[in-house]
């Protein structure tokens, strides 16, 4: 019998009846990880890893009624064995494992197979039936090892900070801007963050994970630092007035889709880092390789190509329609949490001597910026 | 080749000027000659013919990365550039060898052309692996002669002024006809271009014509324009024509005539060959080719046509008859008169078209009016006699190079374009930055009007420009979400949105399905007010055709 199936409120567990990562409000949901389209307000009851916690807690309420697992470790619900294994995609993000009379289904959610500071390394889990992403399912996606993009960026930002100009660098503020900051080389300058970045800075550290020194760009007293900081920002700051601070700074866009260099130029940054937290296509095809599964769903990103593909390498291979990341409309898309926040501290929170961590929990309260908008822009 | 893949990922990564022209001059300043002067010809625009069929190409990627055709294919319409495509999906080397640009295009890459399918792909492949993957785009777009990368002729010249120590302008004449090589740019050529400038001045040599100038479009409400411009006794009107704009060049007993590409296009129009005669040496006029009949201009569709020929026979020369128009006088009697007031150069201008008395040469006529109030009433007669509108020169103007921003002496005062609302019914993704974007549509108007409850809608014209990227964005959600039928990387979609669609001309066309061609249409803008129901007819597009392109007079026998 099929142990997952697509509903229109989301990926459906019939014998357990809960949901995985659902985009509308059900009783039991179990979600992979903490990203806006896998985790949503309004479940009644949510099942997830203890160490993504934290993070879903500050994105949907501390008051959910949420239940947690270590990796590994596996729960029996209506005859169904669940167990969460790490995704390697961002702290906390999970595959959940599904056990029911024998048979074996593995829900990926968003992964990464290749390990890095941030979060626990993906593990492959054998199974029957395995449903992947397929964000980056395209041969024209190859990454190369994270070590080269870090040395890369700071390069990029040892140049800048030698001629006097900020490096501005966006990036999701949760997940990427974590990775980035563990890859810095924190002697070249400050590292300045907006203020979507550093809650989520902050929930990383809680968690135990090392991470360089940040600071709001208000609390420099010698301005002339600023220019030769690198600034963390979400992709959503990008060209709003909290950008003027920096001056004539260079920019840059840390992201998978800078593979290409039409999603690039339509960025309009100076530079492009392919830093991704998603697998690429010989990652895509290891992990699948390795489930050993004879049947794939997948479930989004590029779709047909690898169900195609997958079909002529012998697998039985099909579509889920989900609503999880829209095909290529992902470069754009940006967290509407993220774009609410102010990019820094109100002032009158604000204290050059209080601690950046003190200063981070007032971000969240604060109102909507008015400015934070993306502007359109004539092509 | 690795130092200028380098230099065309430095330009691609900036949209500053400054900062691209400081590429360009480090890369000069540290570039042998030969290469440098292959540099030039690719920055300026200059593009050899197509050295390997793309039909190759991609069988060589498919070989070489063991993908079958469908996934290229996917790939190539996610990335929206077949060199970038290859160069993603090829292998690469770790690194380049230090081979430098001439050396590789000259000896490895144009003795590829010509060659038989077979060894061109046994020869190719191993070339393309000794590049790593920057080397390998900038490679393979050099082979397809797709070679852009957002620089522009004039910061060209002015990194090469840097570099020389010389006149920006005085490069921009050196330069003129560059591209034009049908010799290979040599280290000769790039040293003659950067060489310091000799007291006695220079003369250019053979049939090289003087770099264009050009005018900047005008904006403004006609009642501002007094306060911008002052009168217009201190300006020269003539009609805008929709021809291709040309200099004759007549030197040493010899006639060229040049387009504003800087293509040498005299065997395009022997009717003008018989100016040999009538003109005397040193004498370069600017001005402009259109097909004339009866005393008026024709349709550009019409000289497109004639462009399209390969060779040109007595019924085309019959049909198709062109001019020059002459509105410039750049040389006379062997001296640049580029420095001298517009009014000087066109009394002498009128003076050498009417002493010639050739009827292939006519001087463009001027017009004159007491007000911009005046002059704007007569701009109105513009589509009814076939031009764009007016272009205001001021009397004292010189002829400069290029569009400069700072001059304001040549002003285009164009008409507002025609206008048709037009329903989207297909789209494709885009190229370049738009790659992956659902950016070019095919736009629809209907067969019949709306009390025929079985019209249909009929795809007249394509258009790709003038949405913001946020608009962009939007209409392609709505195309995802409502998609009919995909073909390959083009969908239908359920009629819903209508678009004012802006042209500057408006044909009739055997080739086209509605029989309406229109030129240059882009949209002007999303009408989200209306519905689909109300957007343009077949007939009202119809009756926007000017006389003079009524089937009986104009349509030319296709055979």
């Amino acid at each position: 019998m099929d142990l997952i199936i697509a509903r229109p409120e989301g990926l459906y567990c019939p014998p357990g009846d809960f949901y995985i990562d659902p985009w509308r409000p059900v009783d039991r949901a179990v979600i992979t990880h903490g990203h806006g389209d896998h985790a949503r307000t309004g479940h009644q009851h949510y099942l997830a890893t203890a160490a993504g916690a934290g993070i879903l807690r500050k994105r949907l309420g501390e008051h959910i009624n949420l239940q947690t697992l270590e990796y590994g470790e596996s729960l029996q619900h209506h005859g169904v064995n669940i167990s969460l294994h790490p995704a390697g995609h961002v702290l906390g993000s999970a595959q959940v494992r599904v056990e029911y009379q024998g048979e074996v289904w593995v829900a990926s959610g968003d992964y990464k197979v290749e390990p890095d500071g941030t979060c626990t390394p993906f593990e492959s889990v054998r199974c029957h039936t395995f449903i992947t992403e397929s964000t980056f399912g395209l041969p024209i996606y190859r990454w190369q090892a994270q070590q080269q993009i870090f040395a890369d960026i700071n390069q990029w930002w040892q140049s800048n900070a030698e001629q006097n100009r900020a490096s501005v660098l966006f990036c999701y503020a949760f997940g990427k801007a974590q990775r980035v900051l563990s890859g810095l080389n924190q002697h070249i300058g400050p590292i300045l963050v907006h203020g979507a970045v550093e809650p989520l800075n902050q929930i990383y550290r809680q968690a135990g994970i090392a991470l360089p020194l940040t600071h709001y760009v208000s609390e420099i007293e010698d301005k002339a630092q600023i220019s030769k900081s690198l600034v963390l920002a979400p992709p959503s700051a990008q060209g709003t007035p909290w950008m003027k601070r920096f001056g004539d700074y260079s920019d840059a866009f840390a992201s998978g889709w800078m593979q290409l260099r039409g999603t690039r130029r339509r960025r309009g940054v100076d530079r492009g880092f392919i830093l991704s937290d998603h697998a690429d296509w010989p990652g895509l095809q290891t992990a699948i390789k390795a489930t050993g599964a004879e049947r794939v769903f997948v479930t989004h990103g590029q779709i047909h190509p690898m169900v195609r593909w997958l079909c002529e390498q012998g697998l039985d291979a099909q579509a889920f329609v989900t609503e999880y990341g829209e095909e290529a409309a992902e470069a754009e898309t940006d967290f509407a949490a993220e774009s609410a926040l102010s990019p820094e501290p109100s002032a009158n929170t604000s204290s050059a001597n209080q601690p950046a961590a003190e200063i981070a929990t007032t971000t969240a309260t604060t109102a909507t910026h008015p400015h934070l908008r993306q502007k359109a822009r004539r092509t | 080749m690795k130092a200028f893949a380098d230099l065309y990922y430095r330009l691609d990564a900036t949209t500053s000027s400054n900062a691209k022209l400081a590429a360009l001059r480090d890369y000069f300043l540290l570039a042998s000659a030969a290469d440098a002067a292959w540099a030039v010809y690719f920055l300026a625009g200059g593009r050899p013919r197509q050295l390997v069929p793309t039909k190759l190409l991609r069988a060589l990627t498919l070989s070489a990365s063991q993908l079958p055709e469908w996934l290229f294919e996917e790939s190539y319409h996610a990335v929206g550039d077949l060199a970038e495509t290859m160069a993603l999906l090829l292998p690469d080397a770790s690194h380049t060898s230090n081979q430098g640009l001439a050396s590789w295009v000259e000896n490895n890459l144009l003795p590829l052309r010509g060659l038989p399918p077979e060894t061109l792909s046994q020869q190719l492949l191993p070339l393309l692996l000794q590049l790593d993957q920057r080397s390998q785009l900038v490679c393979i777009k050099l082979i397809t002669g797709s070679f852009r990368v957002g620089v522009s002729r004039l910061l060209v010249t002015r990194a090469l002024a840097a570099v020389a120590g010389i006149d920006a302008k005085r490069i921009a004449q050196r330069l003129v006809g560059y591209t034009d090589l049908a010799a290979r740019p040599t280290a000769a050529h790039y040293l003659k271009l950067i060489a310091p400038v000799h007291e006695d001045g220079e003369t250019l040599s053979e049939g090289q014509p003087y770099p264009f100038f050009l005018a900047h479009p005008l904006q403004l409400p006609t009642e501002q324009l007094a306060a911008i411009l002052g009168g217009p006794e201190d300006w020269q009107v003539e009609w805008k024509w929709d021809g291709i704009r040309a200099q004759l060049v007549k030197r040493d007993g010899q006639l060229w005539l040049w387009s504003r590409g800087e293509e040498l296009v005299t065997e395009r129009f022997p009717e003008l060959h018989g100016l040999l005669q009538h003109l005397p040496d040193g004498t370069v006029l600017d001005g402009e080719l259109v097909v004339w009949k009866q005393g008026q201009v024709q349709p550009f569709a019409l000289l497109q046509q004639r462009l399209g020929r390969k060779t040109l026979n007595s019924k085309i020369l019959q049909n198709l008859p062109v001019v020059l128009l002459a509105y410039d006088l750049l040389e006379w009697q062997g001296q640049d008169w580029r420095e001298q007031a517009q009014s000087v150069r066109r009394t002498q201008l009128e003076e050498i078209v009417l002493s010639c008395q050739q009827p292939q040469l006519q001087i463009s006529p001027l017009i004159s009016g007491a007000s911009w109030q005046a002059l704007d009433k007569q701009r109105a007669a513009s589509s009814s006699l076939g031009v764009e509108g007016f272009m205001l020169k001021r009397k004292d103007a010189h002829y400069g190079i290029g569009r400069t921003k700072d001059v304001g002496v040549w002003w285009k005062w164009k008409i507002d374009p025609y206008t048709a609302d037009a329903v989207l019914i297909y789209a494709q993704t885009g190229h370049g930055r738009r790659a992956s974007l659902y950016t070019d549509y095919t736009f629809a108007v209907w067969d019949s009007p709306q009390d025929n409850p079985e019209r249909k809608l009929l795809p007249f014209a394509k258009a790709y420009s003038g949405l913001t990227d946020a608009e962009m964005r939007e209409v392609d959600a709505i195309i995802r979400k409502t998609t009919l039928e995909k073909f390959g990387p083009v969908r239908s979609v359920t009629p819903t949105m209508v678009f004012e669609l802006g042209f500057e001309g408006i044909a009739l066309s055997s080739r086209h399905k509605s029989g309406i061609a229109v030129r240059f249409p882009r949209m002007l803008r999303w009408r989200q007010d209306k519905p689909v129901a109300e957007a343009d007819t077949l007939q009202s597009l119809q009756a926007l055709l000017p006389q003079a392109a009524s089937p009986a007079s104009q349509e030319v026998d296709e055979s």
